[in-house]
């Protein structure tokens, strides 16, 4: 199983839910470049303008550890990229698990994204004053720490801490990004979890992600907000573990 | 207790009898909030209704706190500030927007910390919303300024860049006959225009003039010395044959021109005659050429002379030299030899082993030579480097 962070965090989004699966799965977390304790310098604007840039590190990260029938399970940005690394390297994904997928944020016509172009520029404003905190004498403490990669406390030091720069280009990339026309492509198994009041992904948009994708369910969680492994770790746990489960609860 | 310690509490209990617990909640300096772990909002103190303007009825398990939130600030809520108080139990000096119940925009400063029952689960979130009008501002004062200053700083670099191109030949020198090339570096990130500069130019068929120089200082006042040393060299050399009688006048225009601007020069007139090229050489104040003849053999040609701009009659002396089939002429600026790693200093002993392996061209011997002292210099020159390699084909 391999697990996707989405924008603005990094893999310990994931703590309270991946352990439940080491059991049966080989579970392989990562960060994108320029989130966590990944290595700054390996992040290139030109890679990373369009969510094609971070699938192909998806399928990259697949190919080196020569992970195979792999489980996605990608959160908020990163149930897109999933899919994306689903359409280029199929054979590589048995399932997909999209927590709080958006195939597009920005209304158009009549589909409703939930946010206007303005609201975009709006969180480029809050991401700049959220910065100015930020010194870059600070940036290599906290971000350089690629040789102790234990979960560990310190470790979420660094957790929802971005470079400025790469977080800005990383959410025009994410919120600026029309993928709907990529869903019908992906055949692949598809589990969406939607929870009840996502003000980034709501509800209409979890059922458009469905009914685009050939072979997709959507489960919808009592949980509010848009980070369910975090707010409700037991019932997206659960609901995770329904769908890609292969041994008998009893046998575990 | 001593008599002032205890007025001191007498004091305070006094004020206290008007201050009660209700009143410190619902008059605190900051907004005050409690919000379910769903975010509910299910308390609310006086401040923060005054603050935004709504009333009571209106937030208390009717809205969540990320409801009042501008949608910027809402996805920040939802991708930054949800987990961070779910993982750390604690969020400090987040900047949002909240709307408030006239339509207006109401920066704030928000701390919140999460409490957690005795099983770890958590109970309420309690929030403390500051007015940050003020601040602010003066941040986005802060951000603009900032702007101006990367934009300026851009606009400097642009320029300079732009003054560096004029002061060597826009295109790789080319003389008929003759493999020559020329490397170019200036000092640093090249944010700053240096002093070195070359040219390559002809007078007359098979009469061709090169000359390499350094200008002392750099930026901006030096880039226009510079200039002037090109262009009075390109028109003395037209009006006298030798070297030195060009940089003779070179030194009176710099001496007229008053610019306190000391100058070296190495100045070579190339001429081909019957199929055979020779040369004149003149250099003020400027590291000798170097010539390699094909044996390998390296050695200086030329005698120095007095530095230009200094005095009003300069020792300058031409020196003849004869270029057969396979030699090399190798003219440069003290950039090269003066390149430093530490202590140390390329120097014209590792120069001179340079020029004396064996190349094929006269552009391989002038980028192994710039590669060579930029890696002695990690990557990045103190100061400017210029060089020129002419090679007589065999």
């Amino acid at each position: 199983m391999l697990f996707a962070h989405g924008f603005g965090c990094d893999q310990n989004m994931w703590r309270y839910i991946a352990p439940r699966f080491e059991d049966e799965f080989r579970v392989v977390l990562f960060d994108h470049v320029g989130a966590g304790n990944s290595d700054p310098s390996a992040y290139e604007p030109q890679r990373y303008s369009s969510l094609s840039g971070y699938a192909g590190d998806v399928v990259a990260i697949c190919t080196e550890l020569e992970l195979r029938d792999v489980v996605f399970v990608g959160h908020s940005v990163s149930a897109m990229i999933g899919v994306l690394a689903a359409a280029a390297a199929p054979e590589l994904f048995t399932k997909l698990v999209l927590v709080g997928p958006s195939p597009r944020y920005i209304n158009d016509a009549d589909y409703v994204g939930g946010f206007s172009a303005d609201d975009i520029n709006d969180l480029l404003e809050s991401l700049e004053s959220n910065y100015l905190g930020w010194s870059s004498a600070m940036a290599p403490v906290i971000m350089g720490r690629a040789d102790r990669p234990e979960l560990g406390e310190e470790l979420t030091e660094s957790f929802c801490r971005t470079d400025p720069s790469i977080a800005r280009q990383f959410a025009q990339v994410t919120f600026l990004s029309d993928n709907r026309e990529d869903l019908t492509a992906v055949a692949t198994p598809t589990l969406i979890l939607q929870c009840a009041n996502d003000a980034i992904a709501p509800v209409s948009v979890g059922e458009f992600v469905r009914d685009r994708m050939p072979n997709a369910s959507m489960v919808l969680l009592n949980a509010t907000g848009h980070c369910p492994n975090l707010s409700a770790p037991e019932e997206t746990a659960a609901a995770i573990e329904q769908f890609v489960r292969k041994l008998a609860p009893a046998l575990r | 207790m001593t008599s002032s310690g205890s007025e001191a509490l007498d004091a305070f209990y006094e004020a206290l009898l008007d201050d009660d617990a209700r009143q410190l909640y619902d008059r605190a300096p900051c907004g005050y909030l409690s919000t379910a772990p769903a975010g509910t909002i299910i308390k609310v103190n006086q401040t923060f209704l005054t603050l935004t303007g709504y009333d009571r009825e209106q937030l208390i398990g009717q809205l969540r706190f990320a409801q009042l939130l501008s949608a910027g600030g809402r996805i920040y809520y939802e991708t930054h500030y949800a987990p961070m108080l779910s993982m750390h139990g604690e969020a400090h000096e987040i900047a949002l927007d909240i709307i408030c119940a006239d339509g207006s925009r109401l920066p704030v400063l928000v701390n919140s910390v999460l409490e957690r029952d005795v099983d770890g689960a958590p109970m309420v979130v309690r929030t403390a919303v500051f007015d940050a009008r003020m601040r602010r501002e003066y941040e986005r004062e802060l951000l603009r300024a900032k702007q101006r200053a990367e934009e300026s700083e851009a606009r400097a670099t642009a320029l300079a860049r732009t003054l560096q191109q004029t002061l060597i030949p826009p295109t790789p020198p080319a003389i008929p006959n003759l493999d020559v090339a020329a490397a170019y570096r200036p000092a640093g990130d090249g944010s700053e225009v240096g002093g070195d500069f070359y040219d390559v130019f002809q007078i007359g068929a098979g009469d061709w003039v090169v000359a390499i120089g350094d200008v002392c200082g750099k930026g901006v006042h030096a880039a226009v010395v510079t200039a002037l040393v090109r262009h009075t060299l390109r028109a003395a050399t037209v009006q006298h044959a030798e070297p030195s009688k060009a940089l003779w006048t070179l030194n009176e225009v710099l001496r007229q021109h008053d610019t306190g601007r000391l100058c070296s020069v190495a100045l070579l007139r190339l001429r081909q005659a019957d199929g055979e090229w020779t040369g004149v050489v003149s250099c003020a104040g400027h590291p000798l050429p170097l010539l390699r003849q094909p044996s390998g053999t390296v050695r200086t040609v030329g005698k120095p002379g007095a530095l230009l701009g200094v005095i009003d009659a300069p020792h300058l002396h031409d020196a003849q030299i004869s270029l057969p089939p396979g030699d090399t002429l190798l003219l440069y600026t003290d950039g090269i030899t003066e390149g430093r790693s530490g202590k140390d200093f390329y120097g014209e002993a590792r120069l001179v082993a340079a020029a004396a392996c064996s190349f094929d061209s006269a552009e391989a011997l002038t980028s192994a030579i710039l590669s060579e002292v930029l890696e002695f210099q990690a990557g990045t020159p103190r100061d400017d480097i210029a060089v020129v390699a002419i090679r007589v084909p065999v």
